[in-house]
């Protein structure tokens, strides 16, 4: 069980090195320690989740000291690990794809200048969120989950050079702190109401039935939470930075801002599961909050002509269908997907990463095309992707969404209708995309050649025909590709394989998440009008967009756009907001009260000769006087001390 | 706990050595020699400076590990001074001022070694060890009279700090920041003078200065006296910290001041405003203050959010930097004033991270500036491409200062917000978005120096020296160290915290003190000082564990009992 602690200590051991030593350590060998870290990590991940196995199902939380933070009176805060079905399994599919996006790295960040502080921050990032996962408490959890923002900070501005770069990691940091807001605002309210912040402390007499909570005081807690939530986890209304975070580099959209960190707001709400259990109407508002997200995100992405942002679109969709499992009640469902989603998201992440590395810094799907030939293990892989993803049966994502729409069907056929309009969307601009990339004619020839030697993402290859990336991009591809096929056997729902919801089980006891019957019948009938759907939306996607790229009747700017929600906002913030701000600022502060300040010391000045010469010399003399007069007396007080 | 061995123990480490007002003189003492130094030499009057600060930061360093983990004053030393008003030479320290000392100490030293010089250092030398030396005794006061010369002589050096090597403003911002905080002493000094005789009758007639007596004499004033008086302390701290809408000389102050100037003057003398407020106001007159604390703690949210809103608008990194003070100050404000045990703890903790970070901050834009002269932001840019370790340790301070865990700024931020809403919810709530408005102007003013692409000069930002690195490093390290474990500070502030709470609320029993209100309660105003050989217990005896504040529910489970176990009760030393 000691091994919990390496999981901590070999990527904060990573980070360290790569702190101090990084600019040595340089091309590759920076990498490989990042690697070495990461993999470590997960070994030690998988050695703490077989010990677990060893016990009895009910048995399987374990709790490990580290030390005393902040001891204030009644508010005692340590730092505890809590190693439990629910974080285990985070800290497995976060450390296990963690090792291979950093694996994948290597050779995608080849050449760059900064080589060594990006795998700071991939260490770091990963420390910060095994720590979110690990902590035996929602302050240290807090500690894990701000880390993980700043890291995202980091990575999203990491061609700072870029005003976009910058502005786009400012906006994310920015946009996570509204939603830390909440979150804090939820620690506040647990420490006035239970002293504690400890999840053995606050959730357990709840899920043990020997504490209830009053439904306000639940919804409350649980709306903060939540909003913390939609935060990190980019729902509506915080979603508009993540799409923005697609300026980082290629594995760390992958890594961060699909696969791992704009989950800890799934994470969040199913560890809180408790609470949100006293509060029927948070449930609804996690559930409406999440298929609204999911079906808002799915049409922007059906606009979209940047192949990282369509992902990113869906990344917020796919998101958004996990809260619509947790709020229906399943959570099981909602944890199934998060991890489903974690392996073909960042499959596909990392197949886009291939293309662009490819195509020499090219994000345009407009430009793209014809790739098939070009990029053999890179569309292959690239095509698992898509289908887990458009949850075309067999493939992981088929599962996982079946799951989540049976949940939401038993909570309310509106949410499913919802999910599976949505489910229909997602297969239609991934076949969109699949095949602007991948398929039709090439329409990149021109620009390689142009293009030629370079940018960041080309990682100094030589410009020239499309080629394949080496292998240690390609390996971690193919591992996802089998994940993302044979993954959801982990859970399937037949022959007694539904390891991950009995893994799972003593998280969520009955009490807390009642477990509901769908009728045989019915579930049949979902899964087969949800894949209906879904190949409706595929053939649709196929059928339009294989033999042209130009169809502007299906890209309407509102589209393109985003519905201008973003650029609403943005021009409210930066005009009449701006220009309040600033009127206060030199309005209000620099004129008015600067200005009776120095309007009260201007009439004192009028009001008498002597008083007028203050203003010409008089306060040194004064102060003078005050220094001798002070010394004087410290002088007498020094003679009396001697005596 | 809070026996008699306890007092004996202490009284034992002490040995009788006047640590304390070694401390008040030994820069005073320096500050002599260093002005005796000929004014050619001034690399001598440079070594003679530092050495002083450096023999500072030993003793105080020594007095940190003597120092028990218990409430009431320790190391007290008492000297007659003008016998006949009551005043006395009288210094101790507690939970409360030790850090405040200690912090001092370390970041005098670092804007004395740190910033290049420019002009005399021999008066540079002089004028911050005595500006050292008054700040560090208006600390250890345990004399009003003492605390108040203290508290003026600070104006003096600080006064010629400013206008002796800031910027092109300097003159008026150097007059302004004088008149302004003295017309706020003004207050402070009637409001003291009226305390004193106000309380004579009571004192056989006889007037005193000392902080115990006049804590104890001051609860028979009649109640309208005690607010007025109180309010009058509060004007003069309000100036000094500064607390909005009495700031208006600290964006000037701040800003034209040198490097070093900024750092101590934002670093070290806002928390006499800090500081005093607690220790004069709340501890001696705890009804004004809690008849008070709504006002107080609404100029606290005023101030965090009006505050923010302003520093978002400012062109100029170093102003940015001055008006983000604002905010910070108005955290310790807001944290003393929610009168629990969390909130006052978090706004001494604040005080204590805002010394390392703005002093920090300060520094690091001095850096900035050295290499490129302007701080306008319109001129900067891109920074971090030809000097990443600047532009790395600038972020590690703006993270500190936006408060993120593991870093310092945030313990002290979530200790004063928690604090607060227990007992006032909403001023927590609205005072809770400073975490978005923080990273708004900081994060932005970093992307505007270090980030997008560099052109002109910012091209070509000469990397921070190894000295440089040096002279800051100290600051990083109790950055990360109160970050990842303020426990050892904690415990030795938490008792006199939990004295003082009690206190205030044996005065005003209607005051909302959440952590004791639950328990049983057995204080009392000491009859008598008592000067122990170095310990002095203000109050007869400490506030017996509560079981858990108010409102927790019956059955919490064991986080409440565990929370009890920890709070830890105040020796009974006084003589009742």
């Amino acid at each position: 069980m000691d091994a919990a602690y390496a999981i901590l200590a070999l990527p904060l051991l990573g980070t360290a090195i790569l702190l101090f030593g990084g600019r040595r350590t340089g091309d590759p060998a920076s990498g490989w320690i990042a690697t070495a870290m990461a993999v470590g990590s997960f070994v030690a991940t998988v050695v703490v989740w077989a010990s677990l196995l060893g016990h009895s199902a009910a048995s399987r939380t374990v709790h490990k000291g580290l030390f005393t933070w902040i001891p204030v009176g009644s508010l005692h805060v340590s730092f505890g690990l809590q190693l439990d079905p629910l974080s285990l399994t985070w800290a497995l599919f976060s450390s296990g794809v963690g090792s291979l996006i950093t694996l994948y790295s290597i050779g995608y960040m080849k050449g760059d200048s900064s080589y060594g502080r990006f795998f700071f921050y991939m260490n770091l990032f990963l420390f910060s969120m095994l720590v979110l996962v690990l902590a035996d408490s929602y302050l240290f959890s807090f500690v894990g989950w701000e880390g993980v923002g700043y890291c995202s900070y980091g990575l999203i501005g990491f061609w700072f050079e870029r005003n976009s770069a910058a502005v786009a990691a400012k906006k994310a940091f920015v946009t996570n702190r509204i939603g830390d807001f909440g979150f804090m605002i939820a620690l506040f309210m647990m420490f006035g109401h239970f002293h504690s912040f400890n999840y053995s402390t606050v959730l357990a007499p709840l899920a043990s039935g020997r504490l209830t909570l009053a439904g306000a005081t639940a919804t409350g807690l649980a709306l903060m939470l939540f909003l913390g939530a939609v935060g990190k986890s980019a729902q509506i209304p915080l979603y508009m930075w993540l799409p923005d975070a697609m300026e980082g580099p290629t594995p760390v959209s992958a890594l961060i801002h699909a696969a791992t960190m704009v989950t800890a707001g799934v994470y969040l709400v199913a560890r809180s599961a408790p609470i949100l259990h006293f509060s029927p109407s948070a449930q609804w508002v996690v559930a409406s909050i999440g298929a609204a997200t999911a079906l808002l995100a799915a049409t922007i992405a059906c606009g979209q002509d940047d192949i990282k942002r369509v992902l990113a679109y869906s990344t917020i969709s796919q998101l958004g269908y996990m809260f619509l499992g947790e709020g229906s009640g399943d959570y099981g469902a909602g944890i199934f997907h998060t991890v489903m989603h974690a392996f073909f998201k960042a499959l596909l992440f990392l197949g886009a990463g291939a293309v662009i590395h490819a195509l020499h810094d090219e994000q345009d799907m407009k430009k793209m095309g014809g790739l098939w030939k070009y990029l053999p293990v890179s569309s292959w892989t690239f095509l698992a992707g898509f289908l887990a993803l458009s949850a075309i049966p067999p493939f992981d994502g088929f599962w996982s969404k079946d799951a989540i729409l049976a949940a939401a069907w038993h909570k309310s056929p509106a949410l499913w209708a919802v999910g599976v309009v949505t489910a229909a969307l997602t297969a239609y601009y991934m076949s969109r995309q699949f095949v602007l990339v991948f398929g039709g004619k090439a329409r990149w020839v021109d620009r390689a050649a142009e293009h030629g030697a370079a940018g960041h993402e080309a990682g100094g290859h030589a410009g020239g025909r499309p080629h394949e990336a080496p292998p240690v991009m390609t390996v971690p591809l193919v591992i996802l590709a089998v994940g993302s096929t044979v993954g959801w056997l982990m859970n399937a729902p037949f022959a007694g394989l539904n390891f991950l919801e009995r893994w799972l089980a003593p998280v969520f006891p009955a009490r807390i998440a009642p477990s509901f019957a769908v009728a045989t019948g019915t579930k049949w009938a979902i899964g087969t009008v949800a894949t209906a759907f879904a190949i409706l939306g595929l053939v649709a996607g196929l059928s339009a967009w294989r033999r042209t790229a130009e169809r502007p009747a299906l890209e309407p700017a509102v589209l393109a756009h985003a519905w201008y929600i973003d650029e609403t906002v943005s021009a409210a913030a930066s005009g009449p907001l701006a220009r309040l701000a600033s009127g206060v600022s030199f309005g209000v502060d620099a004129g008015l009260v600067d200005g009776l300040v120095n309007g009260v010391g201007r009439l004192a000045a009028q009001s008498g000769r002597q008083l007028r010469r203050f203003q010409t010399g008089y306060v040194r003399n004064y102060a003078l006087g005050i220094g001798i007069g002070a010394a004087a007396i410290l002088a007498y007080l020094a003679t009396r001390m001697g005596g | 706990m809070g026996s008699v061995g306890t007092v004996g123990s202490v009284a034992a480490s002490t040995l009788g050595f006047p640590i304390l007002t070694v401390i008040v003189f030994l820069p005073l003492g320096g500050a002599i020699l260093t002005a005796l130094v000929p004014a050619s030499d001034d690399g001598l009057a440079r070594r003679v400076g530092l050495l002083a600060a450096v023999a500072e930061v030993g003793f105080v360093a020594y007095l940190l590990v003597a120092f028990k983990p218990v409430a009431g004053f320790q190391f007290v030393s008492q000297q007659p001074w003008i016998g006949s008003f009551g005043i006395a030479w009288k210094v101790g320290v507690d939970g409360i001022s030790l850090f405040l000392v200690a912090v001092s100490a370390l970041l005098f030293l670092v804007a004395m070694a740190g910033p290049p010089l420019r002009g005399s250092a021999r008066a540079f030398m002089t004028w911050m060890l005595l500006l050292e030396a008054a700040c560090i005794g208006a600390f250890l006061s345990m004399d009003l009279f003492l605390f108040f010369v203290m508290f003026e002589v600070t104006l003096v050096p600080a006064y010629f700090l400013v206008a002796g090597w800031g910027g092109p403003r300097r003159n008026y911002a150097a007059m302004k920041f004088f008149i302004y905080t003295f017309a706020g002493s003004a207050f402070f000094f009637v409001a003291l003078l009226s305390l004193v005789f106000l309380t004579a009758p009571a004192h056989h007639g006889h007037a005193t200065f000392d902080l115990i007596t006049l804590t104890r004499l001051a609860g028979g004033l009649p109640h309208a006296d005690q607010v007025l008086i109180f309010a009058g302390f509060a004007v003069g701290f309000a100036v000094k910290a500064p607390l909005v809408p009495f700031h208006s000389w600290l964006p000037d102050a701040y800003t034209e001041a040198s490097t070093g100037g900024s750092m101590v003057l934002a670093g070290v003398m806002f928390a006499l405003g800090g500081y005093g407020i607690l220790r004069l106001g709340v501890f001696i007159l705890p009804r004004g203050a809690s008849d008070l604390a709504p006002v107080l703690l609404t100029l606290a949210v005023v101030g965090i959010t009006y505050g923010a809103v302003v520093t978002i608008m400012q062109r100029d990194l170093k102003r940015l930097v001055a008006y983000s003070a604002i905010v910070s100050v108005a955290f310790v404000v807001l944290g003393e004033f929610a009168f629990s045990a969390q909130g006052v703890a978090g706004g001494v903790l604040q005080m204590v991270n805002e010394s390392l970070t703005i002093g920090a901050l300060f520094y690091m834009v001095g850096v900035v500036a050295e290499r490129r002269g302007a701080l306008r932001f319109s001129e900067l840019g891109g920074i971090q491409k030809s000097a990443p370790i600047l532009a790395a340790v600038f972020l590690a301070v703006v993270l500190s200062a936006v408060g993120l865990p593991g870093l310092n700024g945030f313990v002290s931020e979530f200790l004063v917000l928690a604090g607060t809403f227990v007992t006032h919810r909403w001023w927590a709530v609205v005072a809770t978005t400073a975490i978005i408005t923080g990273v708004i102007y900081f994060l932005w003013a970093y992307q505007r120096v270090f980030h997008g692409p560099a052109r002109a000069a910012n091209a070509a930002v000469r990397e921070m020296s190894w000295g440089e690195i040096a002279a800051v490093a100290p600051l990083l390290a109790g950055i990360a160290f109160l970050g990842v474990y303020p426990a050892p500070l904690l415990d030795r502030l938490t008792p006199s915290v939990d004295h003082l709470l009690a206190h205030v609320q044996s005065a005003d029993p209607a005051a909302h003190v959440p952590r004791i209100s639950g328990g049983a309660l057995s204080y009392s105003v000491p009859a008598d000082q008592n000067v122990d050989s170095g310990l002095q217990t203000p109050a007869g005896a400490g506030a017996t564990a509560a079981p858990v504040g108010a409102g927790a529910p019956a059955g919490a489970g064991s986080g409440a009992a565990s929370s009890a176990s920890a709070v830890p009760a105040a020796p009974s030393g006084g003589t009742r």
